[in-house]
């Protein structure tokens, strides 16, 4: 399974990780609908460590589309809030 | 969903956008090389730009830092003369320019963590893009529009999302040293009108070194009237004998130089 973490690249992890990391994933996705800055962060600072131990780097010339993408790091819950709705900061 | 399923959903659906609005699909692949080429373009330009801006920083780090040392003497020199209504004064000011250092190293290092992190996307793209055109030319050669359809699906989409993150941290990288470049232009102004160090109120530091030089030049009025005082009284004789042999010394050696020019050009 392929992982995208914004603004670092993308992660090769084994299929079984993904339980583990819904987890958390869902635990993200209550903190963005409660609107709860501290919860935010930490649960994306969670999600974020948990995928790169658990990830290899994909290789540098590798052009594969991610199965999961997740926020960069320090990402605010307005940024992600925003890519949520309709994707309308994705530019081109 | 969760939140990483729905955004890997949105660059997604981005990518199918584009790729069904082109009507034969190796198309797409030439369009889109020349997108990721222009898209390049633009990381290295961004690149620069936060070097450009982090070095603007560092020149004003290192601008507070000189002013911040010359408080620090001018305190210690109105100290050493008694004044320490002066030295008070001057160590205020210094930390009012400590705290806008402090604040100008914060954005150094961030703007320092932009640029590798840029660098770092600016090299994984070339490697996508490399990698990209060679991909592109095989399946141009070997499979008719049809066939080639779910193979340029798969490529597509995946370099498509590399160009979304990338373009949204050229945005944010964009943005970031926007803020820089109007927060260094005010610093600048604030430095050159002197409001800056004076931002704790009363007149600017080089007032401090104007009573300093005032008193030190009473100090040394005082000496020299005293001097003469001592002269006048004592009967003491001139000292300025030195000046002449000093200007003896100095016409010798370009005497000696004239001579020897002499028999030189006449054997020319």
């Amino acid at each position: 399974m392929i992982i995208r973490i914004m603004g670092e690249g993308q992660l090769k992890l084994d299929s079984s990780a993904v339980d583990e990391l819904n987890k958390l994933d869902s635990e993200l996705e209550k903190a963005v609908e409660s609107n709860d800055d501290a919860a935010f962060s930490s649960a994306l600072q969670a999600l974020l460590a948990k995928t790169r131990a658990m990830g290899a780097a994909l290789p540098a010339d590798a052009i594969e589309p991610s199965e999961l993408i997740l926020p960069r790091e320090g990402a605010t819950i307005d940024e992600v809030r925003e890519l949520l709705a309709n994707g309308g900061l994705i530019p081109g | 969903m969760g939140v990483m399923k729905r955004v890997s959903t949105i660059f997604r659906a981005k990518a199918n956008k584009a790729l069904d609005k082109m009507e034969d699909p190796r198309e797409t692949l030439d369009y889109s090389y020349q997108t990721q080429l222009e898209l390049l373009q633009k990381v290295r330009r961004g690149v620069a730009d936060v070097a450009t801006s982090r070095k603007r920083v560092e020149l004003q780090m290192n601008q507070l830092q000189q002013t911040s040392d010359k408080l620090d003497r001018q305190a210690r020199d109105s100290l050493a003369a008694g004044r320490e209504d002066l030295a008070r004064e001057a160590l205020s000011r210094k930390s009012g320019v400590q705290g806008q250092l402090t604040d100008l190293q914060a954005q150094y290092a961030s703007l320092q963590g932009e640029e590798e992190k840029l660098t770092a996307a600016s090299q994984r793209l070339q490697a996508k893009v490399d990698a990209f055109r060679v991909k592109k030319e095989t399946i141009k050669a070997t499979y008719t529009a049809a066939e080639a359809t779910t193979r340029i699906n798969e490529v597509f989409t995946g370099i498509s999302e590399e160009m979304s993150d990338v373009g949204l941290a050229i945005q944010r990288a964009e943005d970031k040293t926007e803020q820089m470049k109007a927060r260094a232009g005010a610093i600048d102004e604030l430095m050159a009108s002197g409001a800056l160090t004076d931002a704790l109120g009363g007149p600017p530091p080089d007032d401090i070194q104007a009573e300093l030089d005032r008193m030190g030049a009473t100090q040394s009025v005082d000496a020299e009237l005293e001097r003469i005082k001592a002269e006048l009284a004592g009967g003491t004789g001139p000292k300025e004998i030195g000046s002449g042999q000093a200007d003896s010394s100095v016409g010798q050696p370009s005497g000696t130089n004239f001579q020897k020019e002499q028999p030189g050009s006449g054997g020319a």
